[in-house]
């Protein structure tokens, strides 16, 4: 992992977005925010492919589906909160049961978003967004991953929701060896199995080598699909490992915490602890400092397996 | 021509009612009101191919207003896109006819709706792509009185109008009627065609029952270019059937066995309809 190569992964997204562009079928919406989403560089490179719908989302939405029934292969980007969270309703009515081939890029989402606070903090979308039939699910760790994963899913002929935060988080990757609904293992400890999702896969990173240092070998999940979810992966290091913890920048309530413990439950019983936001919305501070708060940073992890 | 139009519109209205009869539910005053527009489009204006219904260049429609399902039903089953048998099987379990329109099981359907508000914007999206593909077709929208008050319908409207969607016309069923009452009472979406003429659109007033009046619109609506149309269309909830008609009972209600029999035979229906 290096620390010194930071971005956000809506960056990423950006900058990808404008290299697949080439492809004359793909259409960018944006909902009055192109400067955060970073949709703002596909829409320098092809204006004409290219509509700022304002502040309408559900408009957005609708249309990207009036879109993708024409062949177009449309990426609708907006905050995660008025994405998955006002827009619902067309996500689920005009978008998922027709099964429309739209790609929901949404940037800002959990508490990372920092300053501005709850209102824009969206800690639900992974569990709105994962109860939808049709729907792929995703929430990538780095600017390796999240080109991938912008490249990738316009190969997938459906509706994918794709998570994006704000903070920038370290680089993990080099290389691009990715494949979608395949968890990543880094590490091989077997003292416990630490699955994390989107910005908190750094900070897994960050603990287990730590942890090393202590001489507890753990090791980290990059759970980058939601849905579909790596069972075997969450089976493999349920059997290997001594205990399961999920970490997510979301509630604790329907994430990937509650994905995995689908799957355990059902598959192989096992003891999982969800680190997440507890059930209660976000407030504002600055987002690495917030991390803290809410205990779903590095030190938090530590304590957690210390603890257990 | 125009007395073969109200023939197929009688053919729909007689489907309406006995579809609704035979689901016993369903919605027949807003469906038995736009049948004379249904008509027009899809046995005149529309450029579809009932042998090739995905086909590419073919002229779209959202049934924005979506529970008005048996309306489009009737009228694709007498195009031809399905037997017409499959009708009566309409809302039941294993059927392709959905309580609401569903593209991916439909011949026929362009899009799925029944959450209203979302039609006009699913529309516009459409015919972005034919002006990006530099195609010809057109695509036309049909949204309910009532629907007009999701808000979403008014994004809509922005966007058809910012993108200058000529190849866009939108009909507004005015019959007056939603489920809470008259729409002026439950919250008042009037006057409709200066809201559409504000936000961008070329406006069309007509009777809409009016077979003429309908070409009439179609064809001043594909004369005006730079802007999208839409034709607020007068209608009578319910028409064709006397005790159906401007009354909001029938909004979604299903007739009984006599209710059916007078309907059908006001309709001048004969056994061989049936």
């Amino acid at each position: 992992m290096n620390y010194n190569e930071k971005k956000a992964t809506r960056q990423s997204y950006g900058e990808e977005l404008a290299e697949i562009g080439i492809d004359e079928n793909v259409v960018v919406l944006d909902a009055d925010l192109s400067s955060a989403t970073k949709t703002n560089i596909f829409a320098k490179k092809y204006p004409n492919r290219f509509f700022d719908v304002g502040i309408a989302e559900q408009n957005m939405m609708s249309m990207a589906a009036g879109l993708a029934t024409c062949g177009k292969i449309p990426y609708a980007s907006t905050f995660a909160i008025f994405a998955a969270g006002r827009a619902y309703d067309q996500i689920r009515n005009s978008i998922c049961y027709p099964n429309l081939n739209v790609k929901i890029c949404a940037t800002h989402a959990g508490v990372t978003v920092g300053e501005d606070g709850a209102t824009h903090q969206m800690l639900e979308d992974l569990s709105l967004m994962r109860t939808l039939p049709n729907m792929t699910v995703m929430c990538t760790s780095d600017d390796t991953q999240t080109k991938w994963a912008v490249r990738k899913i316009k190969e997938i002929n459906g509706p994918v929701y794709l998570r994006l935060c704000r903070l920038s988080t370290p680089k993990i990757y080099e290389e691009e060896n990715f494949e979608i609904g395949k968890g990543i293992q880094i590490g091989d400890g077997t003292d416990a199995t630490v699955i994390a999702t989107g910005v908190t896969v750094s900070e897994a990173i960050k603990a287990m080598e730590e942890l090393k240092e202590r001489g507890i070998n753990i090791r980290v999940i990059d759970m980058h699909t939601i849905k579909p979810i790596d069972k075997d992966i969450i089976i493999k290091s349920a059997k290997e490992t001594k205990k399961i913890i999920t970490v997510e920048d979301h509630n604790i309530i329907g994430g990937l915490g509650g994905a995995v413990c689908e799957v355990l439950c059902q598959e192989y019983p096992t003891k999982v602890i969800r680190m997440g936001i507890n059930d209660s919305f976000g407030i504002s501070g600055n987002a690495e400092e917030l991390l803290k708060y809410f205990k779903i940073d590095k030190d938090s992890i530590i304590e957690n397996i210390i603890k257990e | 021509m125009e007395e073969e139009l109200k023939e197929i519109a009688r053919k729909i209205r007689i489907n309406i009612v006995k579809q609704v009869y035979l689901a016993r539910s369903g919605h027949p005053g807003g469906s038995l009101s736009i049948a004379d527009i249904l008509a027009v489009l899809y046995f005149k204006e529309m450029n579809v191919d009932s042998a090739n219904p995905k086909m590419e260049d073919r002229d779209r429609l959202v049934l924005s207003k979506g529970h008005c399902a048996p309306a489009l039903y009737a009228t694709l089953a007498l195009k031809g896109f399905f037997d017409i048998k499959e009708l009566d099987k309409f809302r039941k379990v294993g059927s392709i006819l959905q309580g609401h329109p569903d593209m991916k099981k439909i011949p026929g359907i362009d899009m799925t709706t029944g959450s209203l508000g979302q039609g006009l914007s699913a529309a516009n999206g459409m015919a972005i792509a034919g002006k990006l593909d530099n195609k010809n077709y057109r695509v036309y929208a049909i949204l309910g009185d009532g629907e007009i008050e999701e808000g979403q319908i008014w994004e809509a409207a922005m966007a058809s109008s910012k993108y200058k969607l000529d190849n866009l016309c939108v009909f507004v069923d005015n019959n007056n009627l939603q489920i809470d009452g008259t729409i002026d009472k439950v919250i008042n979406p009037y006057p409709i065609d200066k809201k559409f003429e504000n936000f961008g659109f070329n406006v069309i007033n007509i009777n809409g029952h009016e077979i003429k009046e309908i070409e009439d619109a179609l064809n001043r609506a594909k004369e005006c270019k730079g802007k999208p149309t839409a034709i607020i269309a007068k209608t009578i909830k319910g028409k064709g059937v006397s005790f159906m008609e401007n009354k909001v009972e029938w909004h979604g209600k299903a007739p009984n066995e006599e209710e059916y029999k007078l309907a059908i035979q006001e309709l001048g229906g004969n056994e061989n309809e049936l």
